[in-house]
């Protein structure tokens, strides 16, 4: 195995993680908030069909991208009405995200099926990433930097500001921060939004990037896996930067055990190991040190309605 | 004059009962606007879907056979969410289910008598309870949220069904095509209007919703249920430890739902192919909040959403709909539910405005 196929490996899992970390990311502040989103999938489908469309009908990709952040922040707004404006239950109405979120992209995205959108380029000139070695650091498109300096962003906003700290009071108490008179659920539909344009974000990076083109059903239950991914965390912007390439190295895994045809294992069972990769890691996190779940937002998937 | 949103002392009854057939009114309503939006025939979308299955007594039938599955389904899930256990990978346990009672007609091919398919649906409910098993040994005994688990765990079991019908189970004689030999007349379940598709598992499903509802009723287990999922504290107190509900609900909703697979395996399908699980296990959710949780209302709100299947696939001849657009319908569907609940817990009072600062909000 040469320099050329260990970079090539090595972008290929950079690449993989970086819809997970963008969608958990989202999540993450979300949940630090105090509402539990699952309808993380959804959003993503709904921003990765609303980068196509806008991608292959302008030709303008940051218009495409800034469509996939509306769109899936649009849909974050349908579930912060009904949980936090209208105490719905969070489980139920994430579900029912999910499955708005696969039917509407497959209804919109009908006549794109299949239409190679123009590919996102690379942000640095390609003398720079010439080398193999410098290509790891210097070769891909922005999603990626953007993708990085957004966990960094992510980890100093909810320890080093102000904004911050209210919003994680948010999530840990919130009567005690009503009480002391932030607006929980003012704060809760900014976090909440913020992860649905995240999600967004992580779809239309399948459709610009990734495959680029439209599918059904084109994120491929990833939403499930950055959901997972923030419990992985512990909630932890750093270590949600480590999970998201953790997993992605995972998922290159498979796929080159896939192409080098590794037939000792049926296909099946290496399209089911990320699944239990997955289910392996949270086992293990939760059951290690007391459990990671003590670390989980005090007021995670609870309705909250100010008494006066 | 103000207007205030306050919590009810008590939930409305009434409300508790019209919201579910309000939020079919109010999906109805904006299903139609939005598809109009959409460029489709709006109104005949939510006829045709809503409808038109209702009217013609020839489609009866199917709804049968559509609510059965998610009837089932729904009433095991009911039993979790009521406990505050959310068991959302019941499309896991329902393929596992099929899984395991086809394991069975396979073994007996070449058998024949009246013992082989009662023993295959109680090989499809144990199949669907031992893959429920894992999610909560994983909540109970290493605190794993079972949301997550039991989802990743129906996408292994959508590969393990596509390796044992590419692989293994493969019919010898279909062809190299990825699907199981036929099951025999003494696997199949029978027809219980001659000549229409309506089979035994339809009655068998919403038998199930009654005894579900007795159970609720008039058991300790339903109490324990009711009251782990209303008052934890409470229910530590009357001595009702949360992981054994947990493990009882997981179980009986895994039960349920590898029963559901083996009876569309035995019914409707007659074998095993890629195109088996049909994401009942999902739509099952929806139809577990739309009938309030209660067995009974579920049945009812399994066959609207099976109105809405046969509906939305009618609607794809008669006005051109696309297939997804059904299930764009059923998450409507919940979202209004969830909407309309709102007024169930909740009621608008007219309140005198607040000379002080009572009233104000920092």
């Amino acid at each position: 195995m040469n320099a050329t196929i260990v970079v090539s490996i090595a972008m290929s899992i950079v690449a993989a993680a970086t819809p997970l970390l963008l969608a958990a990311l989202g999540e993450l502040v979300a949940e630090k908030s105090g509402t539990l989103n699952l309808g993380v999938e959804g959003m993503m489908l709904l921003g990765a069909v609303s980068a196509a469309i806008v991608a292959l009908t302008t030709g303008d990709l940051w218009l495409a991208a800034g469509a996939a952040a509306l769109a899936g922040a649009l849909g974050a707004g349908l579930f912060a009405v009904l949980t936090l404006s209208l105490t719905a239950n969070q489980v139920a109405t994430g579900l029912a995200l999910t499955i708005f979120g696969q039917g509407v992209s497959s209804l919109v995205g009908k006549d794109f099926v299949g239409r190679e959108v123009h590919r996102l380029p690379e942000v640095f000139p390609a003398a720079l990433a010439e080398h193999p070695l410098a290509r790891v650091l210097f070769g891909y498109d922005a999603f990626v930097y953007f993708s990085v300096a957004a966990a960094l962003a992510v980890a100093w906003f909810l320890s080093r500001t102000r904004a911050g700290l209210v919003l994680r009071a948010v999530g840990e108490g919130d009567s005690s921060a009503h009480a002391l008179g932030y607006r929980v659920i003012a704060v809760r539909y900014g976090a909440s939004l913020f992860g649905g344009a995240m999600a967004g974000l992580a779809g239309a990076y399948f459709s610009l990037s990734l495959t680029p083109t439209w599918a059904v059903g084109l994120t491929a239950g990833r939403g499930w896996i950055a959901l997972a991914l923030v419990t992985f965390s512990g909630w932890r912007p750093g270590r949600l930067l480590f999970g998201a390439y953790l997993f992605g190295a995972m998922m290159i895994f498979e796929l080159q055990a896939k192409a080098f045809g590794l037939t000792l294992v049926p296909p099946e069972a290496l399209a089911m190991a990320p699944y239990l990769a997955t289910i392996a890691a949270l086992t293990i996190i939760s059951a290690g040190r007391a459990g990671a779940n003590l670390r989980a937002p005090a007021c995670l998937g609870k309705p909250f309605r100010a008494t006066a | 004059m103000a207007w205030r949103i306050e919590p009810r002392a008590e939930r409305s009854r009434a409300l508790d009962l019209a919201a579910p057939a309000l939020a079919v009114a109010a999906t109805i309503v904006i299903g139609s606007l939005v598809f109009s939006a959409l460029g489709y025939d709006g109104l005949g979308a939510a006829r045709e879907i809503f409808l038109s299955p209702l009217a013609d007594p020839q489609r009866w039938p199917d709804l049968g056979v559509k609510s059965a599955p998610l009837v089932l389904i729904a009433v095991g899930l009911s039993f979790g969410f009521r406990a505050n256990v959310w068991n959302i990978g019941a499309e896991g346990q329902y393929v596992v289910g099929a899984i395991a009672g086809t394991g069975v007609a396979l073994a007996a091919y070449d058998m024949a008598g009246y013992w082989i398919l009662p023993a295959m649906l109680v090989a499809g409910a144990l199949g669907g309870a031992a893959y429920a098993a894992i999610p909560a040994l994983l909540r109970t005994r290493f605190k794993v949220s079972e949301i997550l688990s039991s989802l990743m765990l129906s996408y292994v079991a959508l590969q393990l069904l596509y390796f044992l019908v590419r692989g293994p189970w493969r019919d010898p004689q279909g062809y190299n095509f990825p699907q199981t030999r036929t099951f025999t007349d003494w696997e199949t379940l029978p027809a219980v209007v001659p000549g229409t598709v309506l089979h035994l598992g339809v009655p068998i499903a919403f038998l199930a919703a009654f005894l579900a509802w007795i159970v609720l009723r008039a058991t300790v287990l339903g109490f324990e249920v009711r009251v782990v999922g209303l008052a934890p504290a409470a229910a530590r107190y009357a001595g009702f430890e949360a992981d054994r509900t947990a493990w009882r609900t997981m179980l009986a909703g895994g039960a349920f739902a590898g029963l559901a697979g083996i009876l569309e395996a035995a019914g409707p399908f007659g074998q095993l192919t890629p195109q088996f699980p049909q994401g009942y296990g999902y739509v099952a959710i929806i139809v577990a909040f739309l009938g309030r949780l209660h067995p009974l209302g579920i049945a009812l709100a399994g066959i609207v959403m099976a109105v809405s299947y046969v509906g939305g696939e009618t609607a794809q001849t008669t006005v051109g709909l696309p297939g997804a657009a059904a299930g764009v319908f059923q998450a409507l569907m919940l979202f209004c539910l969830l909407a309309v609940d709102m007024a169930t817990r909740y009621r608008l009072r007219r309140v005198a405005p607040a000379p002080s600062a009572a009233g104000a909000r920092p």
